[in-house]
């Protein structure tokens, strides 16, 4: 049976190069890199890598990496630690109404404890408009922090153009707000750098590093209550003894990506380019919820099949070997519409019956073309049992 | 008491049994055996009516207690103290047992209840709570009697070679000992309802297997997973069972194609119970058993319930029939099943639900529309799928 895993942006199949780093981490340089001893040395020099190679990825100084238990930590971190630092300069955060649960979740606690939380809408792309941004900035606000690329739809946020606006705004009223951006949909795919945002968060296992494992990119000059106290890791900003097979895995991820991101991209809008042309020409109903070209991560395809269950749907292509999501796979099994599709305002008929196709380096057009195929059976078979009711 | 213990396992309506008394008590000893066989070194003794389970320091009683309480036939377990049957070594053992108890759980006020099974023995029951409470009140200074609300109760039990003192009682749920009562085939949807219903006839003694219906793709895996799961807390009443796993979308696919839309979910649940009938007969189940309760779907009202029992002749029990569903989601809390039958997978029931089913059908109108179909193929079809899952208590 074919094997077609189309679920990457949910997680990615670990490169055996970083199994390998992995599986050394863990039988030969077990040390702990607080150890005074030898191999304490030698799990430090790992760390010192993994972290300069995730720092590389990003052009930014390896101190300014801050290794955490994944994207969602590292999300929290941010929003959070931003705030318990900054508790008497302001009382606004700006979000939008499309973040990942790991934005959403901090900022209605902050609104519990009395802060004032501005979620910008989107258009019909999933997209935010500048200027409502720039009117939701106010002297009071601690910190913006928008997704770089929505995980349901693929959207691209302008989040340079928001760091600039912000910066300019912050020069003007002497304000220091600060711009956060959870990088996790992005990064390895789209340009990201340090000179983004002030904050970006990252995760190793949407780039076919390990899962457990992320990172906090952080700016010289800005400091954050820690969320996890202790040892004093991290330079105190992260304590916990280092998950070291994951840190060496996701140093030689990000060292892949940071070589190889551009021939990655180009892939990805191959896969996407085919697949779209292939599965509108084949199941005649599907409609694309992903905006077009530039504004859409290339990686995420988003498509309705109104009138379908989208999980019925997911189940009989399973059964084809074909694995894929509806909505993100953080909030299937949840009940009730994706926040993210009702954000765009689609038509409720759209809501129900959405897949998610999220391509990686591994997917080829040959499985592409057999998803397409089995999308076309599939959905003729359930059309056909819905029809034979309304006789 | 510290270092060996001994509890006394009451037998509930076993007791009533008359000439199959024996018979019943072996059948209880033995389930006992079963679950305490885990633990080295612990001995079950049937005497006087009573089962005794000894072990030794290095079990959990707590444990023990637990496991015992959960078979059925049980209806009730005290841990106790063992002495010889004399006055003397019963009014040191019971201080003994008062110290304890004061040190453990700063008992204050104390009532004697003494029971003399053994009348040759030479002191009368109430002479011997009289005195053994003299002893007691000696003996531990911070003890004082209360006949009307005490916070212990010491029982004194005087039987022929040895007396037992206890305190507490812990409630088991009664019923018959699994086996005294034949097998039976249980219909689990994965809902409230048929965990507690095979339970409920375990409880009478009834072994059980399971057949479970799924409508993958329509329903998922993980549908079927919680199944499984709900079937690993039943059999930690009755131990391991057979779980029949059979997809029933192709005769689901079929009513939908030829059938009457209001029609579906009776004409599925009738398949269900043929399919079920002869499930039971190939693993020599004798009954039945669903989860229904009268008037709480559209398929449960008196009228469908006739034309569903129609379709087989294998007598169908329904032990939740006249149940509230919150005596029903009470009872699913007790035995630990509500939590997981809560979880929100679809079931094959609620796939192709009619917007208007009906509600009083009539029975020739249902074999019309069953007779569109070629019943027979179909059921053997879904046989052939069938896909036994060996289930075992969760640990």
């Amino acid at each position: 049976m074919m094997h077609v895993y189309l679920d990457n942006s949910a997680t990615t199949r670990q490169h055996d190069s970083v199994t390998e780093a992995m599986v050394l981490a863990m039988k030969e340089d077990y040390g702990n890199p607080s150890s005074l001893h030898r191999m304490g040395l030698v799990a430090e020099k790992i760390l010192k890598e993994a972290r300069a190679r995730v720092a590389g990825s990003l052009q930014v100084q390896p101190e300014q990496i801050i290794f955490t238990s994944g994207g969602t930590e590292a999300d929290n971190m941010a929003i959070l630690g931003t705030v318990g630092h900054n508790l008497k300069k302001g009382n606004r955060i700006i979000t939008t109404a499309v973040e990942h649960p790991a934005v959403l979740e901090p900022c209605r606690i902050l609104e519990g404890r009395g802060y004032e939380v501005v979620r910008l809408p989107v258009d019909n792309r999933g997209i935010i408009s500048l200027k409502d941004l720039e009117e939701a900035l106010t002297p009071e606000t601690l910190l913006v922090t928008v997704m770089h690329v929505n995980n349901e739809v693929g959207s691209i946020q302008p989040v340079r153009e928001i760091y600039q606006r912000i910066q300019a705004y912050n020069q003007n009223h002497g304000s220091r707000i600060l711009f956060h951006t959870d990088g996790v949909q992005s990064y390895g795919k789209l340009p990201l750098t340090g000179a983004d945002a002030d904050m970006i968060s990252l995760s190793a296992h949407k780039i076919h590093g390990p899962k457990g494992i992320g990172a906090l990119y952080v700016k010289k000059g800005i400091t954050l209550q820690p969320l996890v106290v202790g040892g004093g890791q991290e330079l105190g900003r992260r304590s916990g003894t280092e998950n070291m097979p994951a840190i060496a895995g996701f140093g030689v991820a990000a060292e892949h990506i940071r070589i190889n991101r551009e021939s990655i991209l180009k892939h990805l809008e191959s896969c996407r380019l085919f697949f779209r042309e292939q599965l509108l020409k084949k199941a005649a109903d599907a409609v694309v919820n992903s905006p077009d070209g530039e504004f859409c991560q290339p990686g995420i395809l988003s498509v309705s099949f109104p009138g379908l269950r989208g999980e019925v749907l997911l189940h009989f292509l399973e059964q084809d070997g074909i694995y894929v999501s509806t909505g993100s796979a953080c909030s299937s099994g949840k009940k009730g519409h994706s926040h993210v599709l009702s954000a765009m305002g689609l038509p409720e008929a759209r809501l129900e019956g959405t897949l998610r196709f999220s391509f990686s380096e591994y997917t080829t057009m040959e499985e592409l073309a057999f998803t397409a195929d089995r999308c076309r059976e599939i959905t003729a078979r359930m059309t056909q049992l819905k029809q034979s009711r309304r006789r | 008491m510290k270092d060996q213990f001994t509890l006394i396992v009451r037998c509930g309506e076993v007791a009533l049994k008359g000439l199959n008394k024996p018979y019943f008590e072996r059948m209880l000893a033995d389930r006992i055996r079963k679950v305490t066989k885990a633990y080295e070194g612990i001995s079950v003794v049937r005497s006087e009516g009573l089962i005794f389970v000894r072990g030794g320091a290095h079990h959990d009683v707590e444990k023990v207690m637990a496991d015992i309480s959960k078979v059925f036939g049980v209806a009730s377990i005290s841990p106790a103290m063992e002495v010889e049957s004399d006055m003397e070594k019963i009014g040191e053992a019971a201080v003994e047992f008062m110290l304890d108890l004061i040190e453990r759980k700063g008992v204050k006020t104390f009532k004697v209840e003494a029971k003399r099974a053994d009348k040759s023995f030479p002191v009368k029951s109430p002479d011997i709570g009289r005195q053994i409470g003299a002893k007691v009140l000696i003996g531990c200074k911070v003890l004082k009697v209360d006949v009307h609300k005490p916070e212990a109760m010491l029982f004194i039990d005087v039987r022929k070679d040895r007396t037992y003192i206890f305190e507490q009682k812990l409630s088991g749920f009664g019923g018959l000992p699994l086996g005294t009562n034949g097998k039976g085939l249980v219909l689990l949807s994965g809902g409230i309802d048929s965990p507690v219903a095979a339970w409920m006839m375990a409880k009478r003694g009834m072994l059980i297997e399971a057949l479970h219906f799924h409508s993958y793709p329509y329903t998922s895996e993980r549908a079927q997973e919680k199944v499984e799961d709900l079937a690993r807390i039943v059999a930690g009443y009755t131990g391991n069972f057979n779980l029949h796993v059979i997809n029933l979308l192709p005769i689901q696919e079929a009513i939908v194609a030829n059938c009457p839309e209001e029609e579906t979910t009776l004409l599925v649940r009738r398949f269900m119970m043929k399919i079920a009938e002869r499930v039971a007969k190939d693993r020599s189940c004798m009954m039945l058993i669903t989860g229904e309760n009268l008037g709480q779907v559209a398929s449960q009202t008196a009228e469908a319930l006739v034309v569903t029992d129609q379709a087989v002749t294998m007598p169908v029990m329904r032990p939740l029939i006249a149940m509230d569903k919150v005596e029903i989601m009470d009872r699913a809390r007790d035995i630990g099943t509500y939590e997981t039958s809560i979880l929100p997978y679809e079931d094959c029931c609620t796939v192709f639900l009619p917007k208007h089913p009906k509600t009083k059908p009539k029975l020739e109108a249902i074999l019309a529309s069953e007779s569109l179909l070629d019943g027979e193929t179909l059921i053997e079809k879904a046989l052939e799928s069938r896909e036994v899952v060996r289930i075992q208590p969760t640990l």
